[in-house]
């Protein structure tokens, strides 16, 4: 751009006029190489573009590989069956690692090689029987999750029928798996309520050490089983194993020494939170007497959930989200030993609180309420749209403050188990968008930028796995992990999904978000998503802007064609064109509807300025 | 903590299990229709590892859930506050699906399934030896108070009821887990721990509703 930035324009004739010019300068441009971000291809950006009508998911046919599938925005890449030992078992969460994907099962795992998302293929399956076999990864090392009563320390099949047993594992097994395809079953850690679920946790001060958060929401075991195993109310006794999550260190330098080395009883003093949605008549009038009582407010009543479903931790702000029985729980985990509680949320709506994702910015959160435990159908057209669905969070300092509910929008039949599970962002820039499986209600994923106002931008169903009843499977969990959706199939094996463009994500927006690349994610612990300078960045903010109106057409479209044309340069010359771009860019922005994007526009410019 | 010998024993049990095998690619060989066929086989198969203990679980917990609709539907003729009415609704909604999901659970193994009927707070649960001897089930008497009551009253009664009733669930949880073979049957530990999570988690939301609601305060939350 040499010359001044035009003025924003107002009339759409002009408008149309600057775009054909564009439009050809453009295509003059993509002649002349082989592919650039700037070359408009694809659909344009288009907010209004919505799920399409009447929904495709509705009326599709059962079967188990047969069943009638519906896709929008979405391409199903593969669907490999799991191996044959664990055909007819519940496949469960999932972990990655480098090319691999590990997926639970009720009766062991699977390591699937991925690089080949068209034809992954299994590098291990490993029996080894516990419910529900939770997977995470940490270097070498694979953590699973043991909650049922017929897992065994030793793996058998057999089950473990006696009440107290010292054949029974209940908590977390630990796998060497420094060779993926021989990993070495090295430690137990077993626990009073077992695993129903865990976190791998990594302390940015503690580099020896990593640390398993255990959520278990079973009855506590005999303490003949596991001494120390109290079921108690708290105010009878102490030392209960109820109202606490486990702590588990794990040594890097000797993993078989892992051990519980806390108990925090998060839930300590957690009264009646007279927060979000909870009856607020109830509340003030609770708060009133608490007042007129002289108590100090929501203080001194035991009550609480005595365990949590699952806990997702961002360390990189020091924070984690509980799903916690009746609340979700914001804590602080700057001390990861002792975490703290500092904010809980209820929600008259919400039954049990099953998970929680941040966004990247760690300024929301998302929780979600699998209500019925996944073993009910909860998406019918009966079922309201509050039920079983995610809450959507602002964080704000301590607080969190309510702004909508988000769920799947296609009403599934009485035979389809459905409700919220698990899901995890799509690291796209400069926007909050996630996938989440929905058991039989397939995958969804949405738009929660604005938190009070998210959007589905993108599905994949299938019709029930049977007809005539309702049978169990579908998405445990789908996550994005270096540029492709996997899912865990319950039923069906391993499924593995690409987005398509469209108006409301576009081409550049996708490609940018699989420039981020990890080498390993437990959807539990999340990363911090980082975007390594690129034109491909450049170009997915110009489509935001576009679709947003946040920058008029004819400045976008100028920015772009400047843009392409410093992507034909190198060297010294690119880096000038750049410079002077970014700063013609940040000149843009006092006059555009969406300064904030347009600056960071301007930030990634000057970004990919500054590579060498 | 276990003593570290048994965690040592358990490791090498394990790792001699683990070089033993379990660790083979499946077979190409197998057909779509034969894996649909292990499929269904294998599904049917894991229904067959319950007790005689299981199935009394899941016959008494349908007659347990069934008194529940009969509570819920009273909320909306009774003049129950909106967030009583939220609640009984949430209840109905989950103990509906609950007893059709333990009615299936049966038929699938071939057990005797009660039908549940309701015509105003009567209950009728047919096919099976229903009784009111279940812990936490509401006495004709409670029932009464219950369905004479009106407003905020209704709203007491019906909390107060409504915990007896769910503790009356966890404690048949509790027992279910005490037993001397302990549960094997997936669904059925599934089941049960839900129905002891879910509960304890609405115990405590309807103690700190009547908590708000009572005059007395801090009653009958824990």
């Amino acid at each position: 751009m040499k010359s001044p930035a035009p003025p924003r324009l107002a009339g759409t004739r002009r408008t149309v006029h600057l775009v054909a010019l564009l439009a050809t300068a453009l295509f003059v441009t993509a002649c002349s190489m082989t592919s650039s971000s700037f070359t408009m291809s694809g659909p344009t950006p288009d907010a209004s573009e919505r799920v399409p009508s009447p929904d495709p998911r509705v009326g599709l046919s059962g079967g188990w590989l047969d069943a009638g599938e519906a896709a929008w925005n979405v391409r199903l890449v593969s669907n490999t069956l799991p191996p044959e030992e664990f055909i007819g078992v519940t496949n469960s969460d999932l972990a990655f690692y480098r090319n691999y994907a590990i997926q639970g099962n009720y009766n062991g795992y699977t390591v699937w090689d991925i690089s080949n998302p068209e034809n992954p293929h299994i590098v291990v399956t490993y029996v080894c029987p516990a419910s529900q076999s939770d997977v995470s990864f940490y270097k070498d090392l694979l953590f699973v999750s043991g909650e049922g009563l017929g897992g065994r320390l030793d793996c058998g099949t057999q089950g473990v029928p006696e009440p107290v047993s010292q054949d029974r594992l209940r908590g977390i097994r630990i796998f060497d798996a420094s060779d993926i395809a021989n990993p070495k079953y090295i430690a137990n850690v077993q626990t009073c309520r077992g695993s129903h679920t865990h976190t791998v946790v990594t302390d940015p001060n503690d580099d020896e050490n990593v640390y398993i958060y255990v959520s278990g929401s079973s009855r506590v075991r005999s303490e003949e089983e596991l001494p120390g195993c109290i079921d108690a109310p708290i105010e009878d006794d102490p030392n209960t194993a109820l109202f606490r999550i486990e702590i588990i260190q794990v040594p890097l330098a000797n993993p078989a020494a892992a051990r519980i080395v806390s108990s925090p009883r998060i839930f300590n003093d957690l009264a009646a939170p007279a927060r979000h949605a909870e009856y607020p008549a109830d509340s003030i009038a609770l708060e009133a007497r608490r007042r007129a009582a002289g108590r100090p407010p929501g203080g001194g009543q035991r009550t609480g959930p005595t365990q949590c479903h699952d806990i997702t931790v961002y360390p990189e702000v020091g924070r984690a989200g509980g799903a916690c029985g009746g609340y979700g729980l914001l804590l602080d985990i700057t001390d990861v030993r002792n975490p703290r509680r500092m904010y809980a949320a209820a929600d008259s709506n919400f039954s049990f609180w099953h998970s929680a994702t941040f966004n990247n910015d760690g300024t929301k959160i998302l929780f979600t309420d699998e209500w019925g435990g996944g073993s009910q159908p909860r998406c019918r057209l009966t079922d309201k749209y509050e039920w079983g669905a995610n809450a959507l969070f602002t964080i704000e300092g301590d607080d969190l403050v309510f702004q909508s509910y988000y769920k799947m929008p296609a009403p599934q039949t009485r035979e389809e188990t459905c409700v919220a599970h698990n899901g995890s962002l799509i690291p796209v820039p400069g926007r909050d968008i996630m996938v989440q499986g929905w058991y039989q209600g397939g995958i969804s994923a949405f738009d929660w930028t604005d938190p009070a106002n998210p959007f589905e931008i993108a599905f994949f169903d299938r019709g029930p796995m049977n007809e005539e009843e309702l049978a169990r499977a579908g998405s445990w969990s789908v996550y994005w992990y270096n540029g492709y959706m996997i899912s865990s199939e319950i039923a069906r094996g391993l499924d593995i999904f690409e987005l398509t463009a469209s108006g409301l994500l576009s081409q550049n927006e996708i490609d940018a978000a699989k420039t981020v690349i990890l080498e390993t994610f437990n959807a539990q612990e999340q990363p911090r998503f980082v975007w390594p300078p690129s034109f491909t960045v450049a170009a997915a903010y110009l489509d935001q802007l576009h679709r947003d109106n946040g920058l008029a057409l004819a400045q976008i479209n100028e920015a772009r064609a400047s843009l392409a044309e410093a992507e034909r340069m190198s060297g010294q010359r690119r880096r000038s064109a750049l410079t002077q771009l970014a700063t013609e860019i940040d000149g843009m922005a006092p006059g555009a509807s969406d300064a904030n994007k347009v600056k960071t526009l301007a930030g990634a410019i000057r970004d990919l300025a500054e590579i060498p | 903590m276990r003593p570290r010998t048994r965690l040592a024993t358990g490791a090498l049990q394990a790792l001699a299990i683990a070089a033993c095998g379990g660790t083979t690619p499946p077979p190409n060989s197998s057909s779509t229709a034969e894996l649909e066929a292990i499929y269904w086989a294998r599904t049917d198969s894991t229904r067959m590892r319950f007790t005689e203990t299981d199935v009394q679980f899941v016959t008494g917990m349908i007659g347990h859930h069934a008194q529940a609709l009969v509570m819920g539907a009273l909320a909306p003729t009774h003049g129950a506050s909106s967030s009583v009415q939220i609640l009984a609704a949430r209840i109905i909604n989950s103990q509906q699906d609950e007893i059709n999901r333990m009615q299936q659970w049966l038929s699938e193994r071939g057990e005797p399934v009660p039908e549940v009927m309701i015509k105003g707070t009567e209950l009728m649960v047919h096919g099976t030896e229903y009784t009111l001897h279940m812990p936490g089930m509401l006495t004709p008497e409670q029932m009464r108070e219950l369905d004479e009551a009106q407003g905020k009253e209704f709203d007491n009664v019906f909390l107060r009821y409504m915990i007896q009733h769910h503790r009356g669930a966890v404690t048949m949880v509790e027992e279910l887990f005490g037993q001397e073979i302990a549960t094997q049957d997936e669904g059925v530990f599934k089941l049960a721990s839900y129905i002891q999570a879910d509960q304890l988690t609405e115990i405590v939301r309807m103690g700190r509703m009547l908590t708000a609601l009572s005059d007395l305060p801090l009653s009958g939350a824990r």
